[in-house]
């Protein structure tokens, strides 16, 4: 067992969490304002995808997220005004959202690399790893903390600011109250409008984020499909965590582990198909546990909530 | 003059909503508005909170003329509405919602100052709140404080109430209008929208009518009579209703120790006996939530109760489904319209079809023809304003699509007729028309089960009352002598009579 749980796991299990927790708070703002948004997943592999597009062509990851997060935002956009302005179903919306961007990222990548399955070019350069000083040196504690990309630090710096956020400013109060009741917001001034579309393009951002971690930070490169149903599990993350950040983060830490923990089975020679199974697993129990059934209820009155 | 409307109209297209309405309010004074639904009270008052804009006519606000492009206008120009349906955010606290929108703290919320706020506020006007507990733990009564609260904490000088009385208990009644005279000796205005007269004349200083879009009349309360502003909204007398003595026969309804377990400890029916017989009206009093929706849905078998039995003209059904009571004999004016009645997305006449779909089809098909045509029959009968048969349901008034929910339960003809609240939302002349075919239906041998929360309603149409509180049946009263007193006592839990 001792080689099971070690310190590399947690640290791994942190790097794992990252574009799950990212993509998760995109999705607890959407469903604070009563968009219930199952395109996580498809933002998130758009975003995986343009970061490798930015970083063979601008040779910079800086530049790549940037890129990254210009792409996704015009998808997030694109999405906020089907379900705002045509009120259109949110989640058929998310739906086709997600099919156009496996699509898409197929398509594009073999029009624009020319190959099939997978882009690699050893020329690219990934995410930097931050060794955090002083927390570095502490033994344990910093095993795991340092050493990651920046997106892993910005992650957890934006669940507080979320909370912050939410809980103590006006402009938070006020996003909330957009979501809670939209026609009592109106009735006071409140452009909820305006509101949703901000937390569709903050989701779009996040979910950009999501995937330059993916595609930049785990490894440098991109394959098809390679978010392979994380949108989903941070949907998941998004529910069991009520939409609170603090929750979120915690849901996403148990996937980010569950994750991890399948890897690490892998080298005990179980059959990697099987191990692969885990965090999926993980999730269906999770759902079982997940007895609050506001959620069906605001998917259903989108509809409404986006008038 | 404090406030000043002139000439004002409101057209849609070729409906004219509002025709040439003035309407004044004058400091400290409560002018109420009343007339039946479609008269165009909701349109004026919409026009007045910016929400809509008039086709003609002028509103002066203490002399100067103003123009309101949304509600944030009227805001600032110290007008605020208290909804009927309320505009409360139900997870956030007290404070939360009376200082939304004008909340302390320049980036961040100081919700400490909030509450501070709301503290000195709920003294200043004498309205009792507590500024930290939850919305969804407030009774509607104190919910509508907190309406009332936050508009004064707005600014607003002159306080639009809409249909006020619609939710409350007749305790919370008495509160809001006591409210209200506090309110007015601090020099604040009242611009009461409602169509319970009684109400209107206890609370209002002056009176103005609507008809179609049009002023019938301005009236002194003192000075005037609640038959004569009947008159003057519906703009015929009413007809005194006609009701003769009861001649009960055989028991259609009987039920037996009915218990339905509730969301606590507690039953929320604990173990109910009653019957109701041919050719009677028996009305179930009681204030909303004790029980009175958990025993409707049991007998109407929309729930499995947990123990007692139901029989309808002598057949066990109990914990059989909805659709084998209907088959037993029963139909069902439901209490919700929306949740129970109809489908806001079907049209008028596939809202009218439900429950009779098996008896209008052919081999499994609707025939549209014979379908329109009923439903066109009703629409006729009950004068329900629904365009074509075609419309969609969404698009009915409250009233409207309760007159035609009414009319298609009423058309099941049905030895058994459970009607709830058969007259929420609806005017006068409607009222009028479904008591008369409730009556009706009573005279021609069926048995009726009626609950409402309006005591009026209760004791205009039942033959005997009976009254629930916490679940249980508290008192029995026959017609003659119940009073509204004796059940407002007994709704109370106040005494136990058999």
């Amino acid at each position: 067992m001792e080689q099971l749980f070690d310190l590399a796991l947690f640290n791994s299990a942190l790097r794992m969490l990252t574009p799950i927790l990212l993509a998760a708070l995109g999705g607890a703002l959407c469903a604070r304002v009563g968009l219930f948004n199952v395109g996580l997943e498809g933002l998130m592999l758009i975003g995986a995808f343009s970061a490798i597009v930015g970083n063979h062509y601008f040779g910079n990851t800086g530049a790549a997220i940037a890129f990254s997060i210009g792409c996704v935002s015009l998808f997030a956009l694109l999405f906020a005004y089907l379900c705002i302005h045509l009120r259109a179903n949110v989640i058929v919306v998310g739906i086709a959202m997600n099919l156009l961007a496996a699509g898409l990222t197929t398509f594009s990548l073999r029009t624009l690399f020319n190959v099939k399955g997978a882009y690699y070019n050893k020329d690219m350069v990934g995410l930097p790893k931050w060794e955090i000083p002083l927390i570095k040196d502490i033994p344990v504690v910093g095993d795991i903390l340092s050493g990651h990309s920046p997106l892993v630090y910005l992650a957890i710096v934006l669940v507080g600011a979320m909370w912050y956020y939410f809980y103590r400013t006006i402009g938070g109060f006020r996003f909330l109250a957009a979501g809670d009741n939209p026609l009592a917001a109106r009735s006071l001034g409140i452009q909820v409008r305006r509101y949703q579309y901000g937390a569709m393009l903050a989701c779009g951002v996040l979910c950009a984020l999501a995937g330059a971690q993916l595609s930049l930070g785990q490894v440098t490169m991109f394959t098809e499909g390679m978010t392979a149903g994380r949108g989903f599990i941070a949907l998941v993350a998004t529910m069991l965590g009520q939409s609170g950040p603090l929750g979120v983060a915690a849901a996403s830490l148990l996937f980010g582990l569950m994750d991890a923990f399948s890897i690490r089975l892998q080298g005990f020679a179980m059959p990697s198909h099987f191990t692969q199974m885990v965090p999926y697993a993980v999730t269906i129990a999770a759902m079982f546990f997940f007895k609050n059934k506001e959620f069906v209820k605001d998917a259903q009155s989108s509809g409404t909530s986006s008038r | 003059m404090l406030l000043k409307m002139e000439g004002i109209s409101k057209n849609y297209g070729d409906v004219r909503a509002n025709r040439q309405i003035d309407y004044d309010l004058k400091p400290g004074e409560v002018h109420a508005i009343v007339g039946e639904n479609g008269a165009g009270k909701t349109t004026l008052m919409r026009i007045l909170y910016g929400m809509e804009q008039p086709s003609s006519g002028t509103i002066r606000i203490g002399g100067r003329e103003v123009r309101f492009a949304d509600p944030k206008d009227a805001i600032a120009h110290g007008i605020g509405m208290v909804h009927q349906h309320f505009m409360l955010f139900q997870n956030f606290t007290v404070a939360e919602n009376i200082v939304i929108g004008k909340e302390p703290g320049k980036l961040r919320f100081d919700r400490k100052a909030a509450i501070a706020q709301v503290e000195a506020l709920s003294e200043k006007y004498g309205i009792r709140v507590d500024p930290r507990a939850r919305i969804v733990d407030c009774p509607l009564g104190v919910q509508q404080r907190v309406e009332i609260l936050k508009v004064l904490y707005q600014g607003a000088e002159i306080i639009i109430l809409d249909e006020p009385t619609g939710v409350l208990t007749p305790l919370e009644v008495g509160e809001l209008l006591e409210a209200i005279r506090t309110l007015t000796k601090q020099g604040k205005s009242f611009i009461l929208i409602s169509h319970k007269l009684n109400e209107v004349m206890s609370a209002a200083d002056r009176i103005t009518v609507l008809r179609d879009g049009e002023v019938t009349g301005v009236l002194e309360a003192s000075r005037t009579s609640i038959e004569e502003l009947s008159r003057l909204m519906v703009g015929r007398p009413l007809a005194a209703m006609d009701k003769q003595p009861a001649l009960p026969k055989d028991k259609v309804l009987e039920v037996k120790e009915l218990s339905v377990l509730g969301s606590g400890s507690k039953p929320a029916v604990d173990s109910v006996s009653l019957h109701v017989r041919a050719g009677e009206i028996v009305g179930i009093a009681g204030i909303s939530g004790n029980g009175q929706s958990e025993l409707l849905q049991a007998i109407s078998g929309l729930i499995k109760p947990a123990g007692g039995t139901v029989a309808l003209l002598g057949a066990d059904v109990t914990g059989k489904s909805a659709r084998e009571f209907r088959n037993a004999g029963l139909a069902h004016i439901p209490e919700d319209r929306y949740v129970w009645g109809a489908s806001k997305s079907a049209t008028v006449a596939e809202t009218g079809t439900m429950g009779h779909q098996r008896k209008l089809g052919k081999l499994g098909f609707l025939q549209g023809r014979i379908v329109k045509a009923r439903v066109s029959e009703w629409i006729k009968q009950y004068a329900i304003k629904a365009g074509s048969p075609d419309n969609e349901t969404q698009n009915l008034s409250g009233g409207n699509l309760q007159k035609l929910i009414v009319a298609r339960e009423i058309a099941q003809q049905t030895p058994f007729l459970i009607a709830a609240e058969p007259t929420r939302g609806v005017d006068i002349g409607a009222m009028e028309t479904i008591h008369e075919q409730l009556l009706r239906k009573r005279d021609a041998g069926g048995a009726i089960l009626l609950v409402s929360s309006e005591l009026s309603e209760i004791l205009k149409l039942s033959d005997r009352i009976l009254v629930m509180y916490e679940g249980k049946i508290v008192g029995e009263l026959q017609e003659g002598d119940a009073t509204e007193e004796k059940l407002s006592l007994l709704m109370v839990g106040g005494k136990r009579n058999g």
